[in-house]
Formats: C-alpha cells, structure tokens, sequence
C-alpha cells in the first residue's frame, strides 16, 4: 500500500460516512420510487429530474424541525439511541470488501465482528423505545427483543455452516474463496452443503427480520403501534432512525454478497471487480424492496412460529448435515 | 395437521407467485392521473354548478329570464332578473346570480327549465379562500365569455365545460319537462352539433318555439 495509513484512515471514515449516508438518503428514494412503481403509481416526481431531489427536500424538512425531548422520558438514552442505531452500520461496513483491493480493514474476524456490532443496532432500538416513556415505544421495543432473539439463531446458524465451508471468518478470504464460475459462490455450493439455496432463503430472512423490513416490521408497525419505538422521535432524531434502517439493509445485503454471492466475483470467472459486489448489493436491496411492497405484515406468533418452528430446525439440520459431509468428505471438493 | 414440509412448500409457492405478480406490476405502466398536471375528463352526466347556456346563432344566453329556475329552486340560492331589450320580443337575461354556498345540486332548476337555458357544467375545481367567490353571476360570466371568444375570433373555444352547446330541438309533441335519464338521440334531424348537449336532459323545447 503507497498510501500513508493516516490518510487511508482519513479516506476510508470519510468514504464510508459517504458510501452509508448517500445510500441511506437514496434508498429511501429507491423505495418511494420502487413502491410506487410496484402499485402502478410514479412515485416521486416533483423534485428534481424523477424526483431526485426528494432525499434533500426530505433531509432539509427533518433538519429544520425542532428536536422534541418529551417530559419524563429518559434524556441519555433518549438522545442516545438515535446514535447508536446508527453507528453499527457504518463500522460493520468498515470490514466489508467491496473489491480485491478496497476494504477499509481486513481483519481476521470481520464476520464476528459485523454480528457483534449489529446486535447494537437491537438494543438501540430497544433503548430508544424503553427511553421513550409511551406505550407503544415499549411494546415495540418488547418485540424488537423477541424477534431478534428469535432471528440471531437461525442467522448465526447459517453462517456458522459457511464458515464451516470456508474455514475462515475473513471476509476477504470468504470471496476469493468463491472464485472462478458462479457455481463457486456459497449459494449455489450444493456439493459442501446440499441445502446451501435453502440456507441463503434463511439468511435472507432473517436479515429482513434483524433489520425490521417488511414482512417482519413488527417494531414499526405503524398501523398497530404508531411509529413503534419511533413515536416520540421527532426531526432529525427520527430521520437518523429512518436512515439507519436502510443503513442496515445496506450492510445486510453487502453480508449477503460476501457470504453468498460471491462478493466481487463476477460469474464468468472474468473481469471480477466492485461493480459486481455493487450489482449483487444493489439487486439485493431492490429484492427488500420488492418484498415488503409484495407481502402483508406477519402477526407476531406468526413471526416467531416461522422463527422457532422452521427456520431453527431447517437451519440446524443444514448444519449437521454440512458438518457431516465436510467432516467425511472433506472441505475441499 | 397436513404434511409440514408440504405446507412449508406451499407456502412458500404462494410467496413466489405474489412475488411474480409484482414484479410483473413494477414494469406496466403508471395509470394514476398526475393531477395539478393533468385531470380526468368529466363525464356527460357530471353534475357540477349550473351554467347559462348560449345560443350559437346569437352568441346570447338563451334564458329569457321567467324565472322558473328561481322558484323551482329549493334553497333559494338563484335570483333571476331580466329586461326588455330594444326590437326584441322577449324579455332577457340580466342577472342570474347562482349562491353556490347554499346549492345543494338537487337539479331542480335544470328540471324546471323549460327551455334548456341552463345545464350542468362539469366545473369541479371549486376551491377558494373567500366565499364571496361561490356567489356567482353567471350571466357576467357569459357575457365575459362571449366578450373574450368575440375578441379572438374563437367562438366555441372555451374551457372544456364551457362549450357552446345547442340543446337538440326536442319532438314539440313533449313539452313537459322530460325526467333526466340517459339524453335520448336527438331526432335525426339537421341540426346544429349536438355533442356536448348530452349534459343537459334534453329540454322540451329550444329557442324556436317563441
């Protein structure tokens, strides 16, 4: 590396602050446009060419709105929830390898880390709807617990059985571990795990629910709860909120990818670089989108059913059986 | 309980056939009405404030002032007025001043026509700060109109709802008011266009039957 590690420090906080902030901002976009596009309607279309302002007009509408403390809430914990939901992400996204030579850190146990720090994200929810002193603030942040105690399991099941495959929880090494034809990439590894699409459908879940995306967006339900653990937040406290939500999808789809799909692998084997990585994300994050304006909100036994009485058990057994075949047959097929 | 690997099948069948409905939405194109942009045209029959209708040979109103609309009318929201023009026969139209606060668009002034002199117009974008606006008078407004169409040459180009509209001389064996259903043909007669007509029942008789 030619460049000086200050300054590959300094360019990869600012890239990263960027990288998090533009897709936060634009994803909200994509959704509003997505959303509308999926009911027959355009969407937004006011501001700016096909309504590319809108973020702005959005940002400049939460900004300007006065930051309401209610009487009696919980002022630390009120103010620091917001702070806290989002920072996870972006220093999830700090161990991401977006191409062979860009990743702002490529530690030993990347993974570990990214699981470590997302479950910050659960508990600022949690704070910030115990902070609030409202009814509905917390039976959200009841349920926010509950769904992610119930979604980590299946998770981390899922991903132990690829690490089993890789032998590494370097993310880096996971996709050039995937290289070569598509038919490298974990997804479609069936001869190291032959449940290994089923396994990426759990993943993908669990990450809708670990980010509380529609089907699963039982801490925001806002027909039932209001704003859920939101409801007292107002201007920018709720836009950091809102942004950190798709902060998180942001960083569940670039998890997806790397463990997945192959990371910056490109599917022939050839011209392998970041447009893969950003064209795998980004199909990722349309598909978040695709789902939540396709499916109805589960209720929540119907969350936690699909959690305990599925997904567990399916992901468990696709453990065993890959720890089986890898232990007789050995990992490198 | 059935097979659970076959329900969890099924499911998840289900969810990949909603799946590809809405995808398949996503590309169709938009079909919602951008509306500051662009609005719906109104159908014949919509039923907006009443408007005086003008006759194409003259360009005046037609209504001759019987005031027949104003008694008909339930709320007591027209007043009529009316004057003798100079070598006219009849008398006509001075004032017709339509309270749109109190109308309640019962219709019963259009019934009440005998001369199809007034009609709905399928004027719906009513909004206004000050009420001073919903009392109208729809004679000015006809005047104004013919003033502006006189002065570009454009008879008959107007906004949509106001189109100059002949009513279609009806049979003179009905001169009772007709019930308002679906306009009938007009006879097939040579008569004046008759296209917009269709917002009014028709009306027993035209300006002819002086």
């Amino acid at each position: 590396m030619s460049v000086p590690e200050p300054i590959r420090l300094i360019l990869f906080v600012a890239g990263l602050m960027g990288f998090v902030g533009f897709n936060a901002a634009y994803l909200v976009w994509v959704e509003r446009k997505g959303a509308g596009r999926f009911q027959r309607r355009p969407g937004p279309n006011e501001a700016g060419w096909a309504g590319l302002l809108q973020p702005i007009a959005d940002a400049a509408k939460l900004m300007s709105k006065q930051l309401i403390v209610p009487a009696g809430v919980d002022r630390t914990l009120f103010r620091a929830a917001p702070l806290m939901v989002m920072a996870p992400a972006m220093i999830g996204l700090a161990v991401v390898p977006f191409s062979e030579s860009l990743a702002a850190r490529n530690i030993n146990v990347g993974l570990l880390m990214i699981f470590a720090f997302g479950s910050i994200n659960v508990m600022a929810v949690m704070l910030g709807g115990w902070a609030s002193r409202n009814k509905y603030a917390i039976i959200s942040a009841a349920r926010v617990v509950s769904q992610n105690v119930a979604y980590e399991i299946p998770m981390l099941l899922v991903v132990i059985t690829i690490i089993m495959g890789t032998g590494t929880m370097n993310l880096h090494e996971i996709v050039q571990d995937q290289a070569g034809w598509f038919w490298n990439w974990n997804i479609f590894r069936v001869w190291v795990n032959p449940l290994a699409p089923i396994t990426f459908l759990i993943f993908f879940t669990c990450m809708l629910a670990e980010t509380n995306r529609a089907p699963f967006d039982m801490a925001e339900a806002e027909s039932e709860l209001v704003a859920g653990a939101y409801t007292e937040y107002s201007g920018m406290g709720f836009g950091v909120f809102f942004m950190a939500e798709y902060a998180n999808i942001l960083l569940g789809c670039s998890v997806g990818t790397v463990l997945f799909l192959g990371g910056w692998q490109s599917p022939f084997g050839l011209w392998s670089g970041l447009i893969w990585f950003l064209l795998k994300l980004y199909f990722l994050v349309f598909s978040v989108v695709w789902i939540r304006w396709t499916f109805p909100r589960t209720q929540f036994y119907g969350l936690l059913n699909l959690s305990w009485k599925i997904l567990i058990p399916v992901s468990l057994f696709t453990f065993i059986l890959s720890s089986a075949i890898i232990k007789l047959l050995g990992h490198r097929l | 309980m059935s097979n659970p690997i076959k329900e969890v099948y099924d499911g998840f069948k289900s969810l990949v056939t909603g799946m590809r409905i809405t995808i398949g939405e996503f590309f169709k194109p938009t079909i919602t009405v951008q509306y500051p942009h662009e609005s719906l045209k109104m159908p014949a029959r919509f039923r907006g404030h009443i408007e005086l209708v003008r006759d194409p040979e003259t360009g005046r109103a037609v209504c001759f002032a019987c005031k027949l609309c104003e008694r008909a009318c339930p709320s007591d929201c027209i007043t009529v007025d009316g004057a003798k023009l100079e070598g006219a026969k009849k008398k006509s139209v001075t004032l017709y001043q339509l309270d749109f606060t109190k109308c309640s668009l019962c219709g019963s002034c259009v019934e009440a026509c005998r001369d199809g002199a007034i009609r709905f117009s399928r004027e719906f974008n009513l909004a206004s700060t000050s009420k001073d606006e919903f009392v109208m008078d729809l004679f000015k407004r006809l005047e104004a109109e013919r003033e502006a169409a006189e002065g570009t040459n454009r008879l008959a180009v107007g906004s949509p709802s106001e189109k100059v509209a002949v009513p279609a001389p009806a049979p003179a064996t009905a001169p009772s008011v007709p019930a308002p259903v679906l306009p009938a043909t007009p006879p097939a007669t040579s008569t004046p266009p008759v296209s917009t007509s269709a917002t009014t029942p028709p009306p027993a008789a035209s300006g002819e039957s002086k």
